[in-house]
């Protein structure tokens, strides 16, 4: 049975693990603040805020309830707007009153649960950061500049954030109302539920329930989101190694991280929106094999080896490039599981890049996208490894051009006659994301953007110009 | 006064169609569309589907008692299909389940066999073949032949402009009740509550008057949901009558996507002659429509593109001709600006063009032709209350135009990898129904025993801010505070036979319409209180809800006047009916006057542009707007930064993709983008027009609702202006979207 706290309910529900988040809030609850734009978690009208225990204190992530599968949420705490609502405006409602952020209202709630899990967070929030957490929510009604405004409002009230305790600094501010300070005893009385094996293996559900809703509704679950000891990111002896269950937000925050790629926020930044950036597992990433993962383009790029386990407790290593064979096949028993990442971690003369390009610069999935890190030694590339996403039916390890690549004397004309090498090795098709000539040119682009940003003194732009496509 | 919605927005208390309470046994609806865009069917096998458990009937068109019609202008739209499918998403079959979920699995088990036949998705090959789906119309005056001898330059081209998805973020939905006696009640999510009505009763074969449609608010319409709501609320009031049960049908999002017209795509050909001091002597433009499969609002919204065809400018000499292409695509359909953004697009890519040609800057000749008070414009109405000039002026005044451009020569000449552009955009927008027939309206005000006051228009509201602005309306006319006004839901059996709410007139119309039923009552109200104090009616005056004689305050108060007015037996009921004075046209010469007014502005927009990544950021918009005298500028202010990042939209990132078989494949938010927080303007800065407003516009404030859409079409030539900084080989194109591929493709041909 799954449990979790609904508000200020404790719910105990016997639908299958696999119902969204949403349809169970909406029509097995008619809470119906929650609204429905897409069910794809592209829209964010069915924000809502999930609370989980870490630490003693209960942190709130938002996410897109029309992809969340329940079992997602066993033993959490998940607020709606109903959840909310106190008898005056909250401070976030009455800026977004105040500054006319709100026309049709079918977006409002979204925005009002995205920004009120801002405020909830254990941190310094910025205006950029109340900015951010809305980068899930779209409004077709006001084009956002008044919505801005509510930001700027919401964050002189957050100045005061009292980011070691922030959930009774936003209840006594009336943020939240006053129930939030009694979730941790609650939710500390509901037992984790017992380890199940299913023939649907869901990480944050992400791709699953957009692709695959009914499907997910009808199966058995194996649910992996959130459980410890797949989670976090651990280095040691010159290795880094990632838990799959870890979420982008959390790979994104770790100082781990952040201090091997320093330009991490502003690469992950690029990748879907906050909420789903909340659920969305690195492991999901992977697995998910599609050609313009990510994540898949940023490890693949590291050189990176996964760790498998099957159901008996039996593990193999293999590296990542060799993991895909063709569109969306890959080398994954049904009862196996990606377990964990690893990679070397980056020397001191190591250059890594991350590019992507896609028709929005935000929340959207790239045209091209390609990850690079390469070691000189002087001038001589002594290694180097390059991927590049939606250039081929599955993500592209380019070791044709990096075989080319190694020993050469790291200059224009070096890459110049790689990226032919390159135009060899991949076959574009014409999509929704671009046409075959477009993604040509663009991945040639985006690799000679790796240069201009690692080596800007070496390279230029005015050079592609003049060289014929 | 804010958004008298935005408390119960906030709180996620506001009703939507999806979240009316749910009847015991409510059925849901499901249509089953067609999997291609021409075709012949040969057999539809719905047995299995039938046989799943939960399903409760599958309809189809010979379950329609009345017309299998929909059609709003022609009939040439069946709600479901007979023999003949004509696009990608024809409805076909109604499936009624227990559940969505158990519709959506039988929809699965149906099984269709079709002959499948030639598609056709470009309107000029449409045009070529001959299907039309009416004939052409052109728009004429002066002398075209003689007119391109007076031209030093002359110019031709091709512009073409993508159509538009509305996405509201609500998507369609209706939900249908059976009453007594084969009565109907309709909620629905419609822009357009008769028009519902209308064609139910058609479809069902039962009069108007057993059938009552109700509004309560859209998640947003953009003209999407005019006449595109009515096909979903006829099917569930067809499956009512004939199941006698609750039948409600929330449409998802593909289906939506799928199914559903959008903004006309066109594709246009101009030649545009100046003379030598920059004056525009010579316009002609064909503009091929891509109406779709059917009708709907298409002749509506090509009209409306012929009277835009010269958008500010004054042209002596003009011809204009729209052809209607029937194509295999959803029949597209009404969104903010109703064709009028695709005309001007075409008149300012010829500008653009001649000016590079020219040489000289593209202002030089928008600045040399704008509209002045007297020009006449290609439709034969005079100019009046001309604000073009007066608008672009105060522009380029306020916002130092000079200054802005050096800045971006200067950006540009200190960097490589990244360049500026500028582009300004003048608007003139004609405010009315084009067919003039629609320009009316009604209200209808009660005042309860309480001196509460309850109110209905014929307008819906869609976040444009309509009921503020009616309960503004009544405020001031009844002296009331806003607190004592409550506005309806929009029914038609309150407030019947009612104009769809577009066109920018709905504010206009159904307040004028309220004015007048509140006038009266007021008035009646007034002369109550003569009788009972025995005073001269003019004399009498209500201010803060309070009897005033001349200026000093009495004793009674509304409340106590609407106790003595009910004793007295007074009517406190009263209704309003407006129909705009002046307007007319006869389509028989193309001439009229067809516009109440004009609404005018320019801006000004700039972006970077990314020129390793084909990226672009918009730097700011700088704009003045003629809002008149504006009767909530918290709300109009909303309207244009929306309908600004609605165009910029249009012309950047939202770009409609079908494949040569008719099939959409931008199909869901995650492959049709509209803008997202990060990707409008830095900064937009918006001042008033220093004008007076017009009396055909409500309180002297001016429609607002689609004329700042076509600010965002400035976003195309900035992006332009930017590419050709970078790349001088660049040689102009006019294909609306620039999207990043368009742009790099550019920056490196
Ligand atoms: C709105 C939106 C925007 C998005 N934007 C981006 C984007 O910009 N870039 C991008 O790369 N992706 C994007 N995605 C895709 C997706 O969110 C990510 O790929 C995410 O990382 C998937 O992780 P998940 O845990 O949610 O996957 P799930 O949906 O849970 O799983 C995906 C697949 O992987 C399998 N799986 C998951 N975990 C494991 C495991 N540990 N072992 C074995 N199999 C496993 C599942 O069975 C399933 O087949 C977006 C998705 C949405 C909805
Ligand atoms: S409904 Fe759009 S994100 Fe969930
Ligand atoms: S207010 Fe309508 S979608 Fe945001």
């Amino acid at each position: 049975m799954i449990s979790f706290i609904l508000n200020d309910t404790t719910i105990e529900t016997l639908q299958p693990a696999g119902m969204t988040l949403l349809d169970f809030i909406r029509y097995e609850k008619r809470l119906v603040g929650t609204k429905i734009g897409c069910r794809e978690g592209d829209c964010g009208a069915c924000t809502i805020l999930l609370g989980e225990l870490v630490d003693g204190q209960m942190q709130y992530l938002s996410m897109t309830s029309c992809i969340t599968p329940l079992i997602n949420v066993h033993g959490k705490h998940v607020v709606s707007i109903e959840g909310i609502n106190g008898s005056d405006l909250t401070p976030v409602q009455q800026a977004i009153v105040d500054e006319s952020g709100s026309q049709c209202g079918f977006c409002t709630v979204g925005f009002v649960v995205s920004l009120t899990g801002e405020c909830l967070s254990r941190k310094i929030s910025s205006y950029d950061d109340v900015v951010g957490a809305v980068d899930g929510n779209i409004c077709r009604c006001t084009g956002y500049k008044s919505i801005e405004r509510a930001c700027n409002n919401i964050h002189s009230h957050l100045k005061e954030k009292d980011i070691s305790n922030p959930i009774p600094w936003c209840s006594k501010n009336k943020i939240v109302p006053d129930y939030f300070n009694r979730i941790v005893e609650r939710i500390e009385h509901i037992k984790p539920l017992p380890q199940s094996i299913g023939a649907v293996t869901i990480g944050g559900g992400t791709d699953l329930l957009v692709q695959k809703h009914d499907d997910v509704y009808e199966s058995s679950i194996q649910g992996l989101f959130g459980k410890k000891g797949s989670i976090g990111i651990k280095v040691s002896e010159g290795k880094c190694s990632i838990g799959a269950i870890t979420s982008v937000s959390e790979l994104m925050e770790s100082e781990e991280m952040i201090g091997m790629f320093p330009n991490l926020f502003n690469h992950m930044k690029l990748v879907a929106s906050t909420p789903i950036r909340n659920s969305g597992t690195i492991g999901g990433n992977l697995v998910n094999a599609s050609p313009i993962g990510d994540l898949t383009a940023f490890f693949l790029a590291l050189n990176s080896s996964i760790l498998i386990q099957n159901n008996n407790g039996d593990q193999r290593d293999l590296f990542l490039k060799d993991f895909y064979r063709g569109y969306k096949t890959y080398d994954l028993a049904v009862d196996e599981h990606l377990i964990k990442i690893q990679f070397d971690m980056p020397r001191e003369n190591t250059h890594f890049n991350f590019e992507k390009v896609s028709k929005r610069t935000y929340l959207d999935i790239a045209s091209v996208n390609s990850a690079m890190s390469i070691i000189l030694s002087g001038m001589i590339i002594s290694d180097i490894h390059i991927s590049a996403g939606g250039v081929a039916p599955i993500p592209k390890y380019l070791a044709k051009t990096r075989a080319f690549l190694l020993g050469k004397i790291l200059n224009e004309k070096t890459i110049l006659a790689a990226i032919d090498i390159m135009q060899d090795e991949i076959a574009p098709i014409s999509d929704a994301r671009g046409t075959e000539s477009y993604k040509r040119l663009l991945l040639r682009q985006l690799f000679w953007a790796h240069f201009l940003e690692l080596f800007p003194e070496k390279f230029e732009l005015i050079t592609l110009k003049s060289v014929a496509q | 006064m804010k958004n008298i919605d935005s408390n119960s927005h906030v709180k996620g208390t506001s009703i939507y169609l999806d979240d009316i309470p749910v009847r015991a046994g409510t059925l849901y609806a499901l249509a089953y569309d067609s999997s291609c865009a021409h075709a012949r069917i040969k057999k539809v096998d719905y047995s299995t589907a039938e046989n799943y458990p939960g399903v409760i009937k599958i309809i189809t068109h010979k379950d329609i008692p009345g017309q299998n019609q929909i059609g709003g202008i022609f009939p040439d739209e069946p709600l479901l299909a007979e023999n003949d499918i004509h696009f990608w998403g024809m409805p076909i079959a109604l499936i009624i389940a227990e559940s969505e979920y158990i519709a959506r699995k039988a929809k699965k088990l149906i099984k269709i066999e079709v002959e499948e036949l030639p598609v056709i998705t470009d309107p000029r090959e449409a045009r070529e073949k001959g299907h039309l789906i009416f004939p052409p119309r052109t728009f004429q005056m002066g002398n075209m032949d003689s007119a391109w001898d007076q031209c030093e330059y002359i110019l031709e081209g091709r512009a073409d402009s993508n159509g538009q998805e509305h996405l509201y973020i609500e998507t369609q939905g209706a939900y249908a009740f059976p009453m007594e006696n084969g009565s109907i009640r309709i909620s629905s999510s419609t822009q357009g509550p008769t028009a519902v009505q209308k064609t139910v009763a058609r479809v069902l074969g039962i009069p108007m008057h057993k059938i009552e449609v109700d509004v309560t608010r859209l998640g947003g319409g953009f003209g999407g949901k005019e006449d595109q709501a009515t096909a979903w609320a006829v099917m569930v009031a067809l499956a009512a009558q004939i199941l006698n049960r609750p039948v409600k049908y929330a449409v998802h999002r593909m289906d939506d996507m799928r199914m559903t017209g959008k903004r006309h795509p066109y594709s246009s050909d101009y030649k545009i002659g100046l003379s030598k001091d920059l004056k525009i002597q010579a316009y002609e433009v064909t503009f091929h429509q891509n109406a779709g499969a059917a009708a709907d609002l298409s002749p509506a919204v090509m009209e409306r593109t012929l009277y835009h065809a010269t958008n500010t400018y004054f042209v002596p000499n003009v011809k204009a001709t729209a052809y209607c292409c029937k194509t295999n695509l959803p029949p597209n359909t009404a969104f903010r600006g109703f064709g009028g953004p695709q005309g001007m697009f075409v008149i300012e890519s010829a500008i653009q063009k001649a000016a590079n040609h020219i040489g000289i800057k593209t202002r030089d000749i928008q600045a040399a032709n704008l509209l002045k008070e007297k020009d006449e414009f290609p439709y034969g109405q005079i100019v009046k209350k001309c604000e073009a000039t007066n608008a672009w002026y105060a522009t380029l005044e306020k916002y130092n135009i000079k200054e802005l451009e050096e800045e971006i020569d200067s950006f540009n000449k200190n960097n490589v990898n990244s360049k500026k552009g500028l582009a300004i955009m003048p608007i003139c927008f004609g405010i009315s129904f084009t067919n003039t027939p629609m320009n009316n309206a009604r209200a209808l005000v009660h005042i309860y025993q309480d001196g509460s006051v309850g109110i209905s228009t014929g307008g819906v509201e869609m976040g444009q801010g309509l009921n503020t602005k009616m309960v503004q309306v009544a405020m001031h006319e009844l002296s009331l505070s806003s607190d004592r006004i409550k506005i309806e839901t929009t029914n038609t059996t309150r407030v019947a036979n009612t104009s769809p709410s577009a066109a920018s007139a709905t504010a206009d119309l159904n307040g004028k319409a309220l004015e007048i039923a509140c006038a009266k009552l007021r008035e009646r109200l007034l002369e109550c209180a003569s009788n009972y104090l025995n005073i001269d009616l003019v004399e009498l005056n209500l201010k803060d809800q309070v009897l005033y004689h001349n200026d000093t305050k009495t004793d009674l108060s509304w409340d106590q006047l609407v106790t003595i007015a009910l004793a007295d037996r007074v009517c406190l009921t009263e209704n309003g009916h407006y129909a705009t004075p002046l307007i007319n046209f006869d389509k028989s010469i193309e001439k009229g006057h067809p516009f109440a007014y004009h609404v005018y502005g320019t801006a000004i927009i700039a972006v970077t542009l990314d020129c390793i990544r084909g990226r672009y950021e918009f730097d700011y918009v700088k704009l003045v707007h003629d809002f008149g005298l504006s009767m909530n500028y918290a709300v109009d202010i909303g309207q244009i930064e929306g309908g600004l990042v609605q165009g910029i939209g249009w012309m950047t990132m939202e770009e409609l993709l079908y494949n040569d078989n008719g099939k959409l494949l931008s199909n869901a938010l995650s492959t049709y983008k509209i803008p997202d927080i990060y990707s409008v303007p830095k900064i937009v800065d918006i001042e008033s027009l220093n004008s007076e407003g017009h009396e055909l516009a409500i309180r002297k404030s001016k429609a607002v609702g689609e004329p700042p859409l076509m600010y965002g079409i400035g976003a195309y030539f900035a992006i332009q202006n930017a590419i050709k900084a970078f790349n001088s080989n660049y040689k102009n194109s006019f294909d609306a979207p620039f999207t990043p591929e368009k742009v790099l493709m550019a920056l490196y041909s």
